[in-house]
C-alpha cells in the first residue's frame, strides 16, 4: 500500500494548526473529523458515567432486601441509566461519532454539507446532556419514571420529569440536524463516480438512519413538550381525571420510540458489514441486499410501535397487526446476519479485534434478535412483559449489537483516527473478558423473566438470588474487560507503534489516504471506478 | 447554515442548501403532525363537545388572519422573484410588508388570546378545570397549537428581518440570495400550518 505520509505539505488534522489554538481549536473547530472526536470522548465519558449506574444497580440486586440503597433511589438511578444511555449514547452513537469521522471520507468528500450546523449539533447535544445531568442534581431529586416516562405517572411524581424530558428534546433537536445534514452530505458530496451502488455499506446504513433520526424525532419532540405544558398547566392531554388517554401518550411515544431502536442498530449493522469483508478479505456477499434491507428496516420500522403495548389496550386486529409486522421486521435483518456469513465462507478470515467484536456482535444479535421475537409473539409477549426477560432481550440487541459494534469499530478505525496501533494482545484478552463477562450479565435475566422476576424492582424473592448473584459477577467481569479496553486504546494512542495507511488491508476510500488524514482528506478528488470491496 | 467552513475552498451548494431547507421543513410538519393526530383523537373521543367550543372562538378575527397570511405569503415570493430580477429596492418593499403582516397577525393574535384570557380562560386556570373534560381539551389544544404557530411566525420573522438587513448592506444580492429564498420557504410552511389550523378551530362548527 503507498503510505502518501511523506506527500510535501501533509500535516494531519490531529496537528493542523488554524485560526484557533488550544482547546479552541477543537471545540471551535468545524473540521467533521475533530467534531467526530469530540462526540467520541462525549459520549464514552457519559457512557463510563450510565455503566457506573447499572453497576450500582447489580451490586444492589445481589442479596433480597435493600442492599445498598433505598428503593427511590433506585427508581432514580434506573431512570437516569436510561435516560442516559437512550438518548445520550446509543442512539447519537456510532451516528455522531463515525458517521462524522469516516461517512464523509468514504464517499470522498472534504466534509459535510453544513460543516457549521456539524460543530452547532454538537453544543445542541452538549446543551442537552448537561440538562439531564441537571435532572439529576436539582432540588426535586431525580426523575422516577423510567426513561420511558409514561403519563400518568410522569406527570404525578415531584421529581424532576421537566428538566428530563426537555434534555430529550433538546438531544432530539440535535439528532434531527445531524440527520438532515448527512442526508444532504450523501446526497450532495460523494466524489465523482461514487453512485449510490458504489458506497461503502456504512455509508448506506448512516443513510437509513439520518431518514429515521429526521421522520420519527419530531414525534417525540412534540410529545415531550405537551408532556411538560401538562405538568406546567394541567392541559389534560394525558391526565384520565381531565378528559385525557394515558395510552395516547404511549402511542405518540413508542412511535419515536421504535423507530429509534433502528437509529441504534442500523449503524451498527454498517460498522459490521465494513469489518467483516476486511478481515475475510473478501468481496461482500449480497451488496444490493444489504443496503435495500437497511432501507426496509427503516420503512417498516415504523409499523411496529405497538408491540410494546400488547399489555395496554388496544383492539385485536391492531394487536395482529403490530404483531405480523414484528415478525417481518426481522427479515431484513436475517438477509443481513446470512449475508455476513456467506462473506466469510471460503474468506481468509483474520480474527483481529475488530474482527473478534463483528462477530460477537452476531452472536449477541441472533440472541437478542431471536428473544424479540418471543416479545413480538402475542401469547408469549403476555408471559414476559415487562419481567427481567425484556431487559435481558434489550440489552442483548443494544448493548451486545450497538455497543459490541461501536467497539469494534473503534478498534477498526483506531489506527486512521490516531495514526498509532494499540496492543492486539492485550485487546484480544480484553475483548474475552467483556463477552464473557456480558453473558453472565444478560443471559440469566431471561431464565429470571421466564420465571417471574420483573423489571425495575429493587427487591425480589429468595428463589431469584442464584440468577441475580450470576448476573451481578457478570457484571464486574464486563467492567474489568472494559476498563483494559479503554487502559490498551489510551496507551495506543499514547505510546503505540505507527500505524500505516491500510494495516488491514481494507479497501474503501479512508485506507487509501495518510493515517491520520489531513485536514482536507484527500489531497486530490478521488474517481470512483470500482465497487468498495474490490478485493483481488 | 448554508455558509461553508473557512479552510475549505469549494463552490457554494446552493441545491444542497435548499435541500436541507426542504428536509427541515418536513420535520417541522411532522411536530406539528403530532399535534393533528392528537386533535382527532379527541375530536373523536368528544365531538358535541368540540363542536360547543369551537362555537366560543371569534371567526372574524381568524379569518382576517387567514388573509393577511395569505396575503403575506403572496408578499415574500414577490420578494423573492424581485431579488431573482436584481430589483433591490421591490425585494425590500415587498419583504417589509410581509415582516409588517406577520406583526399584524400577532397583534390580532394577542387581541384574540387576550379577550380569552381576561374571562378567566387559558392554560392553567381556575376556570379551565372546571369546564368540561371535552371543552378543557378543545381549549388546551386551541392554545398549544395556536401558540406553537404563533412561536413559528415569530421564528419566521426572525429569519426575514436578518435577509432584510442583509439586502440593506448589501450581503444579500442577487449572486447569493439563499437566505431569502429559505426564509421564505419557512414563511410558506408557517401559512400552510394555518390553513389547517384555521378550519380545524374555527369552521367545523
Amino acid at each position: 500500500m503507498v503510505h502518501s505520509d511523506e506527500t510535501p505539505g501533509y500535516v494531519s488534522y490531529l496537528d493542523y494548526k488554524g485560526k484557533y489554538t488550544g482547546i479552541r481549536a477543537w471545540i471551535l473547530s468545524t473540521d467533521h473529523k475533530r467534531i467526530g472526536l469530540l462526540y467520541l470522548y462525549a459520549i464514552t465519558t457519559f457512557f463510563s458515567v450510565g455503566a457506573i449506574m447499572g453497576l450500582l444497580m447489580r451490586i444492589e440486586l445481589i442479596a433480597p432486601g435493600q442492599t445498598i440503597m433505598g428503593p427511590q433511589t433506585y427508581n432514580g438511578i434506573f431512570t437516569v441509566h436510561g435516560i442516559i444511555m437512550v438518548f445520550m449514547v446509543v442512539i447519537p452513537g456510532l451516528s455522531v461519532v463515525f458517521g462524522n469521522l469516516f461517512m464523509p471520507i468514504m464517499i470522498g468528500a472534504k466534509d459535510v454539507a453544513f460543516p457549521r450546523l456539524n460543530l452547532f449539533a454538537w453544543y445542541v447535544y452538549m446543551v442537552g446532556c448537561c440538562l439531564a445531568i441537571l435532572s439529576q442534581i436539582l432540588r426535586h431529586g431525580p426523575p422516577d419514571t423510567g426513561w420511558t416516562f409514561y403519563a400518568p405517572y410522569s406527570l404525578q411524581t415531584g421529581t424532576n420529569v421537566i428538566a428530563a424530558t426537555t434534555a430529550a428534546f433538546v438531544l432530539g433537536f440535535s439528532s434531527i440536524l445531524t440527520g438532515l445534514n448527512f442526508i444532504v452530505t450523501i446526497h450532495r458530496m460523494r466524489a465523482p463516480g461514487m453512485s449510490f451502488f458504489r458506497m461503502p455499506l456504512f455509508v448506506w446504513a448512516i443513510y437509513a438512519t439520518s431518514w429515521i433520526q429526521l421522520l420519527a424525532t419530531p414525534i417525540i419532540g412534540i410529545t415531550l413538550m405537551m408532556l411538560i405544558m401538562e405538568r406546567l398547566f394541567n392541559i389534560g392531554f394525558f391526565e384520565p381525571t381531565l378528559g385525557g388517554d394515558p395510552v395516547l401518550f404511549q402511542h405518540l411515544f413508542w412511535i419515536y420510540s421504535h423507530p429509534a431502536v433502528y437509529i441504534m442498530i442500523l449503524p451498527a449493522m454498517g460498522v459490521i458489514s465494513e469489518i467483516i469483508p476486511t478481515f475475510s478479505q473478501k468481496r461482500i456477499y449480497g451488496y444490493r441486499a444489504i443496503a435495500f434491507s437497511s432501507l426496509a428496516i427503516a420503512g417498516v420500522g415504523y409499523l411496529i410501535w405497538g408491540h410494546h403495548m400488547f399489555t395496554s389496550g388496544m383492539s385485536l386486529v391492531a394487536i395482529w397487526s403490530f404483531s405480523l409486522f414484528t415478525f417481518i421486521v426481522a427479515i431484513p435483518s436475517a438477509v443481513k446476519v446470512f449475508s455476513w456469513v456467506g462473506t466469510m465462507y471460503k474468506g481468509s478470515i483474520d480474527l483481529k479485534p475488530p474482527m473478534l467484536y463483528a462477530l460477537s456482535f452476531i452472536f449477541l444479535f441472533m440472541i437478542g434478535g431471536f428473544s424479540g421475537l418471543v416479545l413480538g409473539g402475542l401469547a408469549t409477549d403476555i408471559q414476559v412483559h415487562d419481567t427481567a426477560f425484556v431487559v435481558a432481550h434489550f440489552h442483548y440487541i443494544v448493548f451486545g449489537g450497538m455497543g459490541y459494534a461501536f467497539f469494534g469499530a473503534v478498534h477498526y478505525w483506531f489506527p486512521k483516527i490516531y495514526g498509532k496501533m494499540y496492543n492486539i494482545r492485550r485487546a484480544n484478552i480484553a475483548w474475552a473478558m467483556t463477552f464473557i463477562g456480558f453473558n453472565f450479565l444478560y443471559f440469566p435475566q431471561f431464565i429470571l423473566g421466564m420465571q417471574g422476576m420483573p423489571r425495575r424492582y429493587f427487591d425480589y424473592l429468595p428463589q431469584f438470588q442464584t440468577g441475580e448473584v450470576i448476573s451481578t459477577i457478570g457484571g464486574f467481569v464486563f467492567t474489568i474487560g472494559f476498563i483494559m479496553m479503554v487502559y490498551n486504546l489510551i496507551m495506543g494512542f499514547r505510546k503505540g507503534e505507527k500505524a500505516p495507511a491500510n494495516p488491514w488491508n481494507g479497501t474503501t476510500l479512508e485506507w487509501t489516504i495518510p493515517s491520520p488524514p489531513s485536514l482536507e482528506n484527500f489531497e486530490e478528488m478521488p474517481v470512483i471506478t470500482t465497487d468498495p470491496y474490490n478485493y483481488k | 447554515m448554508e455558509e461553508k467552513s473557512s479552510h475549505h475552498e469549494e463552490p457554494r451548494d446552493d441545491f444542497a442548501a435548499k435541500m436541507g431547507m426542504w428536509l427541515f421543513i418536513f420535520t417541522e410538519l411532522l411536530l406539528f403532525a403530532g399535534l393533528f393526530l392528537v386533535y382527532s383523537v379527541y375530536r373523536y373521543m368528544y365531538p358535541t363537545l368540540f363542536h360547543q367550543a369551537a362555537l366560543e372562538l371569534n371567526v372574524t378575527i381568524g379569518s382576517l388572519n387567514t388573509v393577511i397570511l395569505l396575503f403575506s405569503s403572496m408578499t415574500v415570493a414577490m420578494s423573492l422573484t424581485a431579488m431573482q430580477k436584481n430589483n433591490r429596492k421591490l425585494a425590500l418593499i415587498f419583504l417589509a410588508l410581509t415582516i409588517f403582516c406577520a406583526l399584524l397577525f400577532l397583534i390580532n393574535k394577542y387581541i384574540e388570546w387576550g379577550a380569552k384570557f381576561s374571562e378567566g380562560l387559558y392554560p392553567g386556570s381556575e376556570l379551565m378545570l372546571k369546564l368540561e373534560r371535552g371543552h378543557l381539551l378543545f381549549f388546551s389544544l386551541y392554545f398549544f397549537m395556536t401558540g406553537l404557530h404563533a412561536l413559528h411566525i415569530i421564528i419566521g420573522m426572525v429569519i426575514l428581518l436578518i435577509a432584510f438587513f442583509k439586502i440593506k448592506k448589501g450581503t444579500l444580492h442577487i449572486g447569493k440570495y439563499m437566505l431569502l429564498e429559505n426564509g421564505a420557504l419557512y414563511w410558506h410552511l408557517v401559512d400552510l400550518i394555518w390553513i389547517f389550523l384555521f378550519p380545524l378551530f374555527y369552521l367545523i362548527t
